[in-house]
């Protein structure tokens, strides 16, 4: 028995959704009772399961889903400037996803479509109040604006795949995903 | 009814506080509240702060693709779009009526959906609020502080969720964005071998059911007037109800409610959905506002969701919830219950019911059968209605003859509780904050209302606070990738690179 072995710090986990459906955060759920193991060596920080709004300086960062706003482009940076490691979780971060079907249309055409001419449309107006962040003109995936350390295919990644990259990753270890766990659907 | 406090005179003299990102919701959104010099609330609203144009990028996509790309509107009810999906394009291929074994196979699909969403959303998001208090340590109001103080609880909310989404599993290939409905039926149905495994768990699933439903009356009763007045909004209340007026989360027919719960409408076919149920639009959301047709914007808003699905039935057709249901009517004499925190109450009676019909359809040997799909007469329209989780939840289509998609309106459930959950945190704005010094805490309060809705606010975005009037989006080799201009009459443009 060794009394005086250092306690080992808890690793410091920010996750986010930026353009995503949060299918990937569902699928880190579905870890299911394994939750309570990965508690026992991380400490959540910003992430929709907590109340931190601001993301503080961690470990690692895993974010679903692309780029289709400002403010999503403001949040990507701010998870790269803290996070050691950063991981694009699901086909939306790799390459924009099924929101990036968007990308061939004129994106005030499409405002004025969903807003303007659909059945039972009252008012004929398209929101704009400077709460509302900037669309950007197409969906971009988070490779194009910031380093990526690791990628995760799927839509969603399965929760094995997730659970052995994260396990790998606090054991400090890059395990590449094998057949049947690198997944595209 | 309302709180008058969606307009405030003069915002720009105003103090802002934003609640941003609103966070243990499902997707994203924020709140921002003005304050004047006295701290005295004069503006609150929740924003939906994304766009995303599915309405229009789905068409051209030929039909039978619909039911597996509309479900990535959503990670937590992908089932939901799934089906409804389904539904409006059975009636493209011309299904008059699923073979028993397709309609009973979606039928456990959902009520497996139900099953998680409502525990995730009660155990996962919501426990840590009503279990702490709603203004304890931010360190610890979430599920990982369940866990530390009440093991048990939080064990049984993850067993919970895992068994519904083992459900969906069996029944859709996937636990999330399966693909086993398709236009005219199913492409699986269950095997004895993966029915005996949920059978084997399906009591423990339960009895945790009935414990859920006595822990939030538990809370209830620890603090009545808390419970009881918190956030409420009296508004009319919609929902599918079957031919016989029992709760069904899969089909049905529409029944609405005034807010003192006398019938405005019931039995309509909800292909007529667009003669009932008009939709407002506001500068400030990318969420629309939907309203009765026959009251008017002033007076039209309505809920959807487990409180207005129990209350707007007659009855439950499972036992146990049934029971439950009763009781839950019974607890304010018959008027109807509006405050927002009893949606927890009704959330755990449909997970109840959920868990019952999950054990009479996997003692049923129509879900083993093979015979998965029947078709008929080719059409041009189609229109699927599906009780969500969250609530009722509409698809709209047109196809043409080469099988494209031609027109797509999705009225989603969180859509119809917009106004009243803005009207809600107003509520909880003018009692709680109105005039003190804002904390964390009572910030807390504003979202725990939100949370009681249980809103899906379908996507995800975080704001910067004040937004810059020009964006420049640099890739990261320095290249410029986009660039774009907000005026001041709000329109924005894009400045040549
Ligand atoms: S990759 Fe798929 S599951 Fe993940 S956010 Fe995108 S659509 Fe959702």
């Amino acid at each position: 028995m060794n009394a005086s072995a250092p306690v080992a710090r808890k690793l410091k986990v920010a996750t986010t959704s930026l353009a995503g459906c949060f299918g990937c955060h569902m699928s880190i759920l579905d870890i299911d009772e394994r939750l309570f193991t990965l508690l026992e060596k991380v400490e959540f920080d910003r992430s929709p399961i907590t109340d931190i709004k601001e993301v503080g300086d961690c470990d690692l960062g895993i974010i679903e889903g692309g780029l289709c706003n400002a403010e999503n482009v403001e949040v990507l940076r701010e998870f790269r400037r803290r996070c050691k490691v950063l991981v694009a979780l699901g086909a939306c971060a790799i390459n924009g996803g099924l929101p990036a079907q968007r990308n061939t249309l004129s994106l005030p055409l499409l405002l004025q479509e969903v807003y303007r001419s659909e059945p039972g449309a009252e008012h004929g107006l398209i929101p704009n109040d400077p709460e509302l962040p900037l669309p950007l003109n197409k969906v971009h995936p988070l490779h194009e604006v910031v380093h990526i350390d690791f990628f995760i295919p799927g839509c969603p990644p399965s929760a094995d795949a997730i659970w052995a990259v994260l396990t790998g990753l606090l054991a400090g270890e890059e395990r590449p995903l094998g057949h049947g766990l690198i997944r595209f659907d | 009814m309302s709180y008058g406090l969606e307009n405030a005179e003069h915002p720009e003299t105003l103090r802002r506080v934003a609640i941003d990102p609103v966070s243990r919701v499902e997707g994203h959104g924020k709140v921002t509240i003005l304050l004047d010099e006295d701290d005295k609330v004069r503006q609150v609203r929740l924003h939906v702060v994304e766009f995303r144009g599915f309405e229009r990028f789905i068409q051209g996509r030929p039909y039978w693709e619909v039911p597996v790309m509309v479900q990535r509107l959503c990670g937590i009810c992908p089932v939901s779009h799934h089906l409804a999906a389904s539904k409006a394009m059975d009636a493209i291929v011309g299904t008059r009526r699923l073979t028993p074994t397709a309609e009973k196979v979606r039928r456990l699909m959902h009520y497996g959906q139900m099953l998680q969403s409502h525990a995730l959303h009660f155990f996962h998001l919501c426990s840590p609020d009503l279990l702490f208090g709603f203004s304890s340590d931010v360190a610890r109001r979430n599920i990982v502080g369940v866990a530390a103080a009440h093991p048990e609880t939080a064990r049984r909310g993850v067993l919970l969720r895992r068994f519904g989404q083992e459900v969906i599993r069996v029944t859709a290939g996937k636990r999330i964005h399966g693909t086993g409905s398709i236009p005219g039926g199913v492409n699986k149905s269950v095997t004895r071998e993966e029915r005996d495994v949920l059978l084997a768990d399906i009591y423990d699933i339960l009895a945790w059911s009935r414990d859920a439903v006595a822990l939030v009356k538990q809370l209830h009763g620890q603090d009545p007037a808390l419970y009881n007045s918190f956030g409420v909004f009296r508004s009319s209340m919609l929902s599918l109800v079957s031919p016989g007026g029992d709760m069904d989360f899969y089909d049905g027919r529409l029944r609405a409610r005034d807010e003192a719960g006398a019938i405005l409408f019931d039995q309509v076919d909800y292909r007529d959905y667009h003669a009932h149920i008009r939709e407002e639009v506001k500068p400030w959301s990318y969420m629309k506002f939907p309203f009765l047709a026959a009251l008017g914007t002033d007076k039209g808003w309505y809920k959807v969701g487990p409180l207005a699905r129990v209350q707007n039935c007659d009855q439950i057709p499972t036992p146990l919830a049934d029971a439950e249901r009763r009781e839950f009517v019974d607890y304010s004499g018959g008027a109807p219950i509006h405050a927002p925190l009893a949606y927890h109450w009704a959330r755990m009676i449909e997970m109840l019911h959920a868990a019952e019909t999950i054990k009479d359809l996997l003692h049923d040997d129509d879900i083993l059968g093979d015979d998965l799909v029947s078709t008929g007469e080719r059409a041009r329209e189609g229109i699927g209605v599906i009780e969500a989780p969250r609530g009722t939840l509409i698809h709209h289509y047109r196809v043409d003859d080469n099988d494209l998609v031609t027109m797509c309106n999705l009225i989603v459930s969180t859509t119809h509780n917009n106004q009243a959950m803005n009207e809600a945190i107003r509520h909880v704005a003018k009692r709680y904050l109105s005039g003190h010094k804002l904390t964390e805490g009572l910030l807390n309060h504003i979202e725990v209302a939100i949370r009681a809705f249980d809103p899906c606010l379908s996507c995800a975005t975080h704001a910067l606070g004040q937004m810059a009037l020009e964006v420049t989006l640099v890739g990261a080799d320095g290249g410029e990738l986009d660039r774009l201009a907000r005026h001041g009459d709000g329109t924005t443009s894009r400045p040549a690179p």
